[in-house]
């Protein structure tokens, strides 16, 4: 199991091929960009060390990093600071900063400040981080509770006149650091209550520092709250400490500098602006369009219904806070809709999102539209999303989207969306907290965009094998579920039991077909039911067709028209005839025939038919096709 | 595990570390043949090693290694326990 806050692990895994791409970045036209989205992987010590590399290399030679902003940075500390910068610099690329570090020498800390003419005064850095460790500040243990309340206020004014000197002299804010207290007790939980322990005197101090800070340009780093997240006990390494004056553990060293970035991109206004939020098992468990209503999972008293309810909490508080929240979702827009007008345990109402798309449309179109009606870049857009796959495109497609990892378990959406840290902010105003209700405005005004991306790469980079089998008893009971569930990619909604779906598989008569579709992030399983029945004397017509809406936009349809036509003509079958049978859950399908090149035959009422030829040639999508067990399959046709 | 396997890791952290695809570690290499091996760097190199095969090693384990077949050893002994 990796660790969230560890391994940052709401970014992607880094390829085998970093390394090779950070050496490459050289000769890149585009080298900004091409930075920007090395740093979006989770990269350990040396793999950001790897990209600061490259990063100083082409700033030597002269080269633009833009779309990167520029921020020169001075980084003090009274411990070892050399790992820091390498780290930092690469991870402020992630938050879209080209970071320059000026670096002081080890603990020359009040003579930096207050020398006009220090190393960090004369490059006049845009922010100075004051990287201090407990150890190095003047606070004293041991001593009676007047003392501690004196000794805090020594240490206090340490760090103001360190603030005043880089102000006046250095022209630059201060990014201030609370001090995380070592693990280690004197009395045991009476540390807390006795003034003079290390854990009441850091307490004291990192809250006066935080109220010092208050209503001036300096701006907090509470690094005591990021080693209490992951643990006092493995923040501080005596070993470390002991060998290279480590201030913690340098395997935390990606989190720490991942959460400086995060402040300097604040700091230039880098920050993410708004939520565009997925809806089934996302924002509740289950399929909507298929479960219904009544089936999805949400609400109290159910121990999965809570884990949805904490990312709607969590969604909540971030508009309060002025994050404007936005929908993509698969759906019927009506289906996707009815959930935030009826259902009751629901806490996201439709008047809290500023767009609701929900449509049929691949979502690199939906977030591009959402960006426009917003009128925002896509750099201020952050896609939650459970499918992985949708991840993927979004990261392919759009770049500039952040899209977070998500892990299986749905209790754990909400604290991942917060570890990322995408919508960090060092001040908050009363605007602030009404500016969505400003971008909802504003989007009710926008018009829309849309556009297609370069939807043929990606599928082809999905790396998609399709298997095609005739029914069999491995897949019965699924084969049966998905025929007795599936409502919306469904044109007929003909239900069979088991025992329908057994006789199926022996009757020499009927065609069928069970789909599974296989791709770079694993197995989908069964996808795809189809059945076909005689028509007369050659023709098959299409009992059922149903697909899962998890594989939309994958072409996957159309490869199955093609292993139908396959097996048609093998067989004999001059055509193929189709229906759609609206039920009011499956409009989506409605145009399903005619897209694939069947033409229109008759219309009885609501329901409609279809046909085409058996010999009509359909285009093959990027995809492995892999069928087995066919028993009459001949070699006449590859 | 083994020898072979433990230096075979050891030759993937070295060229992570360096940035050097050449690098091959085996018994007899010493940071002075390595192109930037430095005090921080032999840190780096100590705390990927930690990281790879889960363990730590003591201040006085670090400092007083002397070439790589002396890491790999002491990896063997913390693996084995």
């Amino acid at each position: 199991m990796s660790d969230l806050f560890t391994e940052l692990a709401w970014l992607p895994k880094v390829p085998l091929d970093f390394r090779q791409s950070c050496r490459t970045l050289l000769h890149r036209a585009d080298p900004g960009r091409a930075i920007a989205q090395l740093a979006g992987f989770a990269l350990d010590e040396n793999q950001l060390a790897r990209l600061a590399d490259a990063i100083e290399r082409l700033r030597a030679a002269g080269r633009s990093l833009a779309p990167l902003v520029p921020f020169k940075l001075g980084v003090l500390g009274n411990a070892t600071l050399e790992p820091l910068v390498p780290a930092l610099v690469a991870s402020a690329a992630r938050h879209g900063i080209a970071l320059e570090c000026v670096r002081a020498d080890y603990a020359q800390t009040m003579a930096e400040a207050l020398t006009p003419d220090s190393v960090i005064n004369r490059a006049q850095p845009d922010a100075v981080l004051l990287s201090l460790d407990y150890r190095g500040l003047p606070l004293t243990p041991g001593l009676g509770a007047g003392e501690a309340a004196a000794n805090v206020a020594d240490a206090l004014r340490f760090v103001q006149e360190l603030r005043t000197g880089f102000r006046r002299y250095g022209r630059a804010l201060c990014i201030v650091q609370t001090v995380p207290p070592p693990p280690e007790a004197l009395f045991g939980s009476f540390d807390r209550a006795a003034p003079a322990t290390l854990r009441s005197l850091t307490a004291a101090f990192n809250s006066a520092l935080a109220q010092s800070v208050a209503g001036t340009e300096d701006v907090m780093f509470d690094v005591a709250a990021l080693a209490e997240t992951v643990g006092l006990g493995r923040w501080h390494s005596p070993t470390q400490w002991n060998v290279a004056k480590f201030s913690f553990d340098s395997r935390f060293l990606p989190l720490y500098a991942d959460h400086a970035g995060r402040i300097l991109g604040a700091l230039r206004g880098k920050s993410r602006r708004a939520l565009v939020l997925d809806l089934d098992d996302t924002l509740w468990g289950g399929v909507v369009g298929d479960d219904g209503l009544e089936g999805i999972v949400i609400g109290q008293g159910d121990a999965t219904g809570e884990a949805y309810l904490d990312v709607q909490r969590m969604a909540l508080a971030l508009r309060r806070r002025g994050v404007v929240l936005a929908v993509s979702s698969k759906n019927d827009e009506s289906v996707a809709r009815s959930v935030f007008l009826k259902h009751p345990e629901m806490l996201l109402r439709e008047n809290h999102i500023a767009v609701f798309r929900a449509n049929w449309s691949d979502k690199a179109t939906n977030l591009r539209a959402i960006a426009a009606e917003l009128s925002l870049g896509l750099d201020s857009l952050v896609f939650l999303d459970d499918n992985p796959a949708e991840r993927g495109l979004i990261r392919e497609l759009l770049p500039e989207v952040a899209v977070p990892e998500l892990p299986e378990d749905p209790a754990l959406y909400a604290r991942t969306l917060a570890a990322a840290g995408y919508f960090e902010s060092v001040a908050f105003s009363h605007e602030d907290g009404s500016r969505a209700d400003f971008y909802q405005d504003n989007a009710r005004r926008a018009l829309l965009q849309t556009q297609a991306g370069d939807l043929d790469a990606y599928l082809a980079s999905l790396e998609m094998r399709i298997v095609f089998r005739p029914f069999d008893a491995t897949g019965r009971s699924r084969i049966a579920q998905l025929i007795n569930k599936s409502n919306q990619f469904n044109l007929t909604t003909r239900r069979y039991s088991e025992l329908d779906v057994a006789a199926l598989e022996s009757d020499p008569d009927v065609f069928t077909l069970q789909v599974r579709l296989i791709d770079a992030f694993g197995d989908n399983g069964m996808i795809g039911v189809i059945i076909c029945r005689p028509l007369g004397v050659r023709a098959w017509e299409i009992d059922t067709w149903l697909m899962s809406c998890r594989v939309l936009g994958r072409r996957v349809e159309q490869m199955a028209l093609r292993e139908l036509l396959h097996h048609a003509r093998l067989r004999g079958i001059e055509r193929l005839v189709g229906r759609y049978i609206p039920t009011g859950r499956n409009a989506m399908v409605a145009d399903h025939y005619r897209k694939l090149g069947f033409a229109p035959v008759e219309e009885v009422g609501s329901i409609t038919t279809w046909e085409i030829a058996a010999d009509a040639q359909i285009a093959p999508a990027p995809m492995v096709v892999d069928r087995t067990a066919f028993e009459l399959v001949a070699a006449a046709e590859g | 595990m083994t020898l072979d396997a433990i230096y075979q890791r050891l030759t993937t952290i070295l060229r992570d570390v360096f940035d050097d695809d050449t690098l091959v570690a085996g018994p007899d290499l010493t940071a002075d043949q390595v192109d930037g091996w430095d005090s921080f760097a032999h840190l780096r190199v100590i705390l990927t090693v930690e990281k790879a095969f889960n363990t730590t090693f003591s201040a006085a384990q670090i400092s007083s290694l002397k070439n790589v077949g002396e890491l790999a050893e002491l990896i063997e002994a913390k693996v084995a326990k």
